[in-house]
């Protein structure tokens, strides 16, 4: 990473598409860079951070994140804001607004689409934002085109006076390419220029932007007809002629290599008549977009007849196999036949995510695992989503940042006559709750809601890789920072003191006990569990554990603490005293990868495992090797 | 695409899938190759399924290598080489440690692990090179080393010398952690003879 930074002018490096953003955002002179955490997005503030001369931070939520980054921009520095799709359904209402005074310095908005959900709720499209908020959108297909987007996006921020959203999507953020970049273009000081006729949007203001808005996109879709972010990249079989965007131009590409291609790099608006004049030089259109049928509504409400979304599909990424199959079809060649493969793919058990070895949140789904008949859990997101899975099984909702507060009223005060005595139980990490749970909480205290709070601060933002926030003390950078006190605040929430309990969730008869006294309270309890995530410094390993084999009773209780570190070794089917049949399940622990944080002991009834002091295993010296 | 090298490495988060197609990628880049190289790995680092694609040659289009397309898949990981199987080639090869690593849902007994993943890739007609590399890396003391030990192993199936690799994966240690290159070196050369072994046996 820090080569990249370094890189020289007209220099070639493998860089990934948010590494690529990052470094055309600092080239573009951005001197405020802000984001909150979250895949596939992460990476680009992380690396913006690692520049010289711009302020990058993590703000709290999307939301703030943006405003940040506009107030930079009315103050007259270019400013650049970056998040995951549902980030901006959080920030929108910033935008929604803001696309009506317009922008001083240029403001980007990098928008990552998770396509093919691999970390995430939801598969929105944020192309939707550029028709709704009237602001360009520019799409990328690669990590290169992603840089000279960001470059570009600038100088069009600040000639049409909006705000530019660079529409990227998993395939671009994580996908390295090579990019060949240039040096940090040094920017004019504007000082901030007062005018309330544009800055303050009250209805008298805002009513007279409009029309000026109407015709900033009209201008926009001129620039859309004229730019060369949109090519034409032709071929020679004109029976098909293909208008696609971001990475599906290189399925594309790489599947018909013969086909003429218009690939549209400026898709708000869009260049109308470019598109009618490439219609005229082939048979039929087909549009190949992810993931909504934006272009192709567009394009048949323009009166033009094209192909999409009736032969690929919807939903998830496109690829190569796809393309190959869907339009093969329409062009009317016979069915080719699936690509030889060595072999055929054979079924392996899937393997979803867990939680990591010595995990401080094993314990609460442990102990929620056990309460779960009498009690419904509202979850929220983060590490702490897996307790959905094996074997706790232990969330009952999950739907966006910090609904499990709201959701956890919601369900305490719409419970039915027999759910009267139903306990409520909201979990939501450190993070999630500074992002848009406390509002939640106040929510709750304010309409005197009866919900039992795990607040699992383990001091990072651990899903997204360890990003720091409000609450770990340090900054982006890793410098010390201002840190908020979890008990403190909930107490300013109104959460009455003797609700407010602080536990080491390592010490599990403790927390178990504590958990059913404070469902049992008629009003909102916190429950603020105190250990670091195992991936951060701050974590610390104690003697690892092993099983003693001859003590081990097969009873198979320390696999319901769901560590990866506890292994089966052998099973067996036994008859109970009453002739039931019992599963069970003899166990060794991977000692190498044990913390000895100690939570599967107190889960043993016959003391089998045990402290394994000494050399983890025998290491010659490097010497021999 | 013509002229294009796909390798395919999987594994599981954490084991250093990411490492070593960094690794592959630099180096095809140091020689002047187009490099496209691509991971799905949504919750990588919580024991999950992690992929990565590495594709060059003269112009790489898709990141994405398609099924039947990759010259080499390098398994981290006995059942996770069987699972990404369909994507190799006829004639490409697959390079598995035989370290298996059992999931949670494996140990609580909701799914099977397969009874011998790189007998099951065989029988299905694939060229499958095996080799305990996490033996190799336990004996040099040092559990990461498994990720050069499998660099190693690959290094003598790619379209560059074996030095060329080597070189990319010592380079990364020179400036900032010299005492690492000597055993970098070593475990390079032990899984590449484990490989050619292999090969032989």
């Amino acid at each position: 990473m820090n080569a990249i930074v370094k890189a020289a002018a007209a220099t070639t490096h493998l860089m990934s598409g948010n590494e690529a953003v990052a470094r055309a955002a600092w080239e573009s002179g951005v001197r405020v860079g802000t984001a909150y955490p979250g895949t596939p997005s992460t990476e680009i503030l992380e690396s913006l951070a690692l520049y010289p001369d711009v302020h990058a931070q993590w703000s709290v939520n999307e939301k703030v994140s943006l405003e940040v980054a506009i107030g930079a921009s009315v103050a007259g520095s270019r400013a650049f804001c970056a998040m995951k799709h549902v980030g901006m359904n959080v920030a929108s209402d910033a935008l929604m607004s803001q696309t009506l005074a317009g922008v001083g310095g240029g403001l980007v908005i990098a928008i990552a689409d998770d396509v093919g959900l691999s970390s995430s709720q939801n598969e929105q499209d944020s192309r939707f934002w550029g028709r709704f908020a009237h602001v360009p959108i520019l799409e990328p297909a690669d990590s290169q085109e992603a840089y000279e987007m960001v470059r570009r996006g600038f100088e069009i921020s600040e000639r049409f006076s909006v705000p530019v959203i660079l529409r990227m999507t998993t395939r671009i953020c994580h996908v390295k390419g090579l990019v060949t970049v240039g040096t940090r273009e040094e920017r004019p000081d504007v000082p901030f220029e007062r005018d309330p006729s544009r800055w303050v949007l009250v209805p008298s203001t805002a009513r007279k932007r409009l029309p000026w808005q109407i015709a900033r996109e009209a201008d926009l879709a001129r620039f859309a007809e004229a730019t060369d972010l949109t090519v034409l990249d032709d071929g020679p079989d004109k029976r098909l002629g293909i208008i696609t965007s971001g990475p599906a131009f290189m399925h594309v590409r790489e599947a018909f290599p013969d086909l003429p291609v218009l690939k549209l790099g400026f898709t708000w608006p869009l260049p109308i008549e470019r598109v009618r004049a490439f219609a005229d030089g082939v048979e039929r259109l087909l549009v190949v977009e992810e993931t909504e049928p934006l272009i192709e509504h567009d394009l048949k409400a323009a009166g033009l007849t094209v192909h999409g979304k009736d032969i690929l599909p919807r939903v998830h990424e496109l690829s190569v196999p796809v393309l190959l199959a869907a339009i093969g079809g329409l062009l009317g060649e016979p069915m080719a036949p699936p690509p030889e493969v060595a072999a055929s793919n054979m079924e392996v058990f899937p393997r979803p995510p867990t939680m990591c070895v010595g995990c401080p949140h094993l314990s609460v789904y442990y102990c929620l695992s056990r309460l779960h008949r009498n009690i419904s859990i509202a979850g929220d997101i983060g590490c702490y989503t897996l307790g959905a899975g094996h074997p706790w099984n232990a969330l009952d909702t999950t739907t966006c940042m910090g609904a499990s507060m709201g959701m956890a009223l919601g369900m305490d005060l719409g419970r039915a006559e027999a759910d009267k005595t139903r306990g409520i139980v909201a979990v939501i990490g450190d993070s999630t709750f500074l992002h848009m749970g406390m509002q939640g909480l106040l929510d709750m205290v304010y309409n005197r809601g009866n919900v039992t709070v795990m607040l699992l601060d383990n001091r990072t933002t651990g899903m997204t890789g360890g990003q720091a926030h409000a609450g770990t003390g340090h900054d982006i950078h890793g410098n010390e920072a201002p840190s908020v006190d979890f008990a403190k605040l909930v107490e300013a929430l109104g959460v009455r003191k003797e609700r407010i309990r602080r536990v080491n969730p390592y010490e599990m008869p403790t927390l178990f006990k504590m958990i059913k006294e404070e469902i049992k309270q008629p009003e909102p309890s916190v429950i603020v569990t105190n250990q670091p995530c195992v991936l951060i410094p701050e974590f610390e390993r104690y003697t690892p554990l092993k099983v003693v084999d001859e003590d081990c009773t097969g009873c198979a209780n320390c696999l319901n603490v769901g560590c990866p570190a506890i292994l089966v070794t052998r099973r067996e089917t036994t008859t109970s005293p009453k002739g039931k049949p019992v599963e069970k399940a003899w166990v060794t622990i991977e000692t190498a990868a044990c913390t000895g944080c100690g939570l599967c002991p107190s889960t043993c009834g016959p003391n089998a495992i045990v402290p394994a002091p000494g050399p983890l295993f025998d290491v010659p010296a490097r010497g021999d090797a | 695409m013509a002229g294009t090298t796909n390798i395919l490495v999987c594994g599981i988060g954490g084991q250093g899938v990411m490492t070593a197609s960094e690794v592959l990628a630099q180096c095809a880049v140091s020689q002047g190759l187009d490099v496209k190289k691509t991971e799905v790995a949504g919750m990588a680092q919580r024991g999950g399924v992690v992929t990565s694609h590495v594709r060059f040659g003269p112009k790489v289009l898709s990141p994405a290598i398609p099924d039947g397309e990759a010259d080499v898949i390098l398994g981290f990981e006995p059942a996770e080489a069987m699972r990404w199987t369909a994507h190799l080639k006829p004639g490409g090869i697959a390079m598995v440690n035989t370290q298996a690593l059992k999931p949670p849902v494996v140990n609580l007994g909701l799914f099977p692990y397969p009874d011998d993943p790189v007998a099951s890739m065989r029988r299905a007609g694939v060229t499958v090179y095996d080799f305990d590399a996490g033996a190799i890396a336990r004996r040099l003391g040092e559990m990461r080393l498994v990720n050069t030990v499998l660099l190693g192993a690959i290094a003598d199936h790619l379209p560059f010398e074996a030095a060329l690799l080597k070189e990319s994966i010592v380079a990364r240690f020179r400036a900032h952690k010299p005492d690492l290159v000597t055993i970098n070196e070593t475990a390079f050369e032990r899984g590449r003879a484990a490989a050619a072994e292999a090969a032989a046996a």
